[in-house]
């Protein structure tokens, strides 16, 4: 049998996730052995070559692009997890919501204390841009998601014991220290 | 005064004349989940983290005092499922950012996430807009967090007599308040008091967050609960 594909990526996140993944330490070579990844920022691949097994996301969507990977992940994996806080409830940058749009963009580019040589009072607004949400969204307010795994980030033995549960076809029973909100 | 004779979940229990069946369960060595329940105050029955099920009908735990032959059914699949959903719910109806929260890692309600294992809530988030209000000098009130358990209000009265902490509007408008010029003359035993009486992180003293490092808070590496059960 041909090993799982697993592509990962990173919406409105700040890699942690990904960095967690990274703190498995060296069973990151018994994944290896375990499935194949694909797309994914840590092994730069940008575009999907084939159809995936398990998608990885980290964040939640904050902007247009955002919603336009993950729509593509979906398309592209047969399961996504969504891993940790921002993905599953938005996270950091949700303290924006309740707070208009407007406001936040002028906040960053014209009134905030540290803006600088903005003398022409531009708030960038190029088409190439991804537009900005009205709010952030979890994941599964987008798209179908099929496992949740809370943390911030999420600890590295609750990603390693997920995967192997999953690729190996066993129920996840998280260790106490290992389930956690922040 | 004979005790009372009770069981929970078949196990065969005994408490006396008045006694909650939380508080009655706690004795035995029987966890039952309670959010707005504080030891020492009167029960408000608030939250309903604590409902059992007694004689086929769901009741509330720390209000309902126990009585002879009360057969109480405590962890069956469908009362926790229905606790969990209640978590959720909580979760869901306030703004709960654990990773920015100074409480995390020694909130209640979010070590009942970890006891329940929430990894998503099952309901829509609402994201209600609330004022944090951080005018006193000891305290903040973030209401973003607040559960309306009534613990601050039934809870922290001045010397004379007076409530520090109030609920304004209702239903889904329902918020917790303070009395700023009350709140300015709390003492610092006071002020640590009330929060904390919190069990959430609606009210914190000012200059003292992240003062435990993460792994050695309340409830890191035991579930809300252990301590009960562990007797």
């Amino acid at each position: 049998m041909s090993k799982p594909v697993v592509a990962t990526a990173s919406l409105a996140g700040c890699f942690g996730c990904h960095m967690s993944l990274l703190d498995i330490d060296d069973r990151i070579l018994q994944l290896i052995d375990l499935v194949e990844f694909n797309k994914s920022p840590d092994d730069d691949i940008k575009t999907f070559t084939k159809q995936c097994d398990i998608g990885i996301i980290e964040g939640g969507c904050c902007n247009s692009e955002n919603v336009h990977v993950l729509k593509e992940f979906r398309k592209n994996c047969k399961i996504l997890i969504s891993l940790g806080e921002c993905a599953i409830m938005g996270g950091l940058p949700a303290m924006r919501n309740g707070i208009p749009v407007k406001d936040c963009l002028e906040e960053a580019y014209l009134k905030g204390p540290t803006v600088d040589e903005n003398k022409k009072k531009i708030i960038p607004n190029d088409e190439e841009l991804p537009m900005i949400l009205d709010r952030v969204y979890a994941n599964h307010e987008i798209v179908k998601i099929d496992y949740f795994l809370p943390g911030c980030p999420p600890r590295a033995d609750l990603i390693w014991d997920a995967l192997v549960a999953l690729v190996t076809g066993k129920p996840l029973n998280p260790a106490y220290e290992t389930l956690k909100f922040d | 005064m004979s005790d009372i004779k009770f069981t929970i979940d078949g196990k065969a229990c005994k408490a006396k004349e008045g006694q909650s069946i939380v508080e009655a369960a706690k004795a035995n060595g029987v966890y039952i989940p309670v959010l707005c329940h504080f030891e020492g105050l009167k029960p408000a029955g608030t939250c309903r983290i604590c409902t059992v099920k007694v004689g086929g009908r769901f009741m509330a735990g720390c209000t309902t005092p126990v009585a002879e032959g009360m057969i109480v059914e405590n962890m069956t699949p469908e009362i926790e499922d229905m606790r969990k959903a209640i978590i959720e719910m909580l979760f869901v109806e306030g703004n709960h950012m654990c990773p920015t929260c100074e409480k995390s890692g020694n909130c209640e309600l979010q070590a009942l996430g970890y006891r329940y294992q929430m990894l998503v809530p099952r309901f829509p988030y609402l994201w209600p807009v609330r004022e944090v209000i951080a005018d006193t000098p000891r305290l903040y009130l973030d209401r973003n967090r607040c559960v309306q358990c009534l613990r601050c209000v039934r809870d922290i009265v001045t010397a004379d007599g007076k409530h520090v902490f109030a609920v304004t509007n209702r239903g889904d408008k329902t918020l917790i308040t303070i009395d700023t010029k009350l709140a300015a003359k709390l003492s610092d035993e006071m002020a640590l008091k009330a929060m904390n009486q919190c069990p959430v992180g609606c009210i914190l003293r000012k200059e003292v967050g992240y003062k435990i490092p993460v792994g050695q808070r309340k409830f890191d590496s035991k579930p809300i609960g252990s301590e009960i059960e562990g007797r």
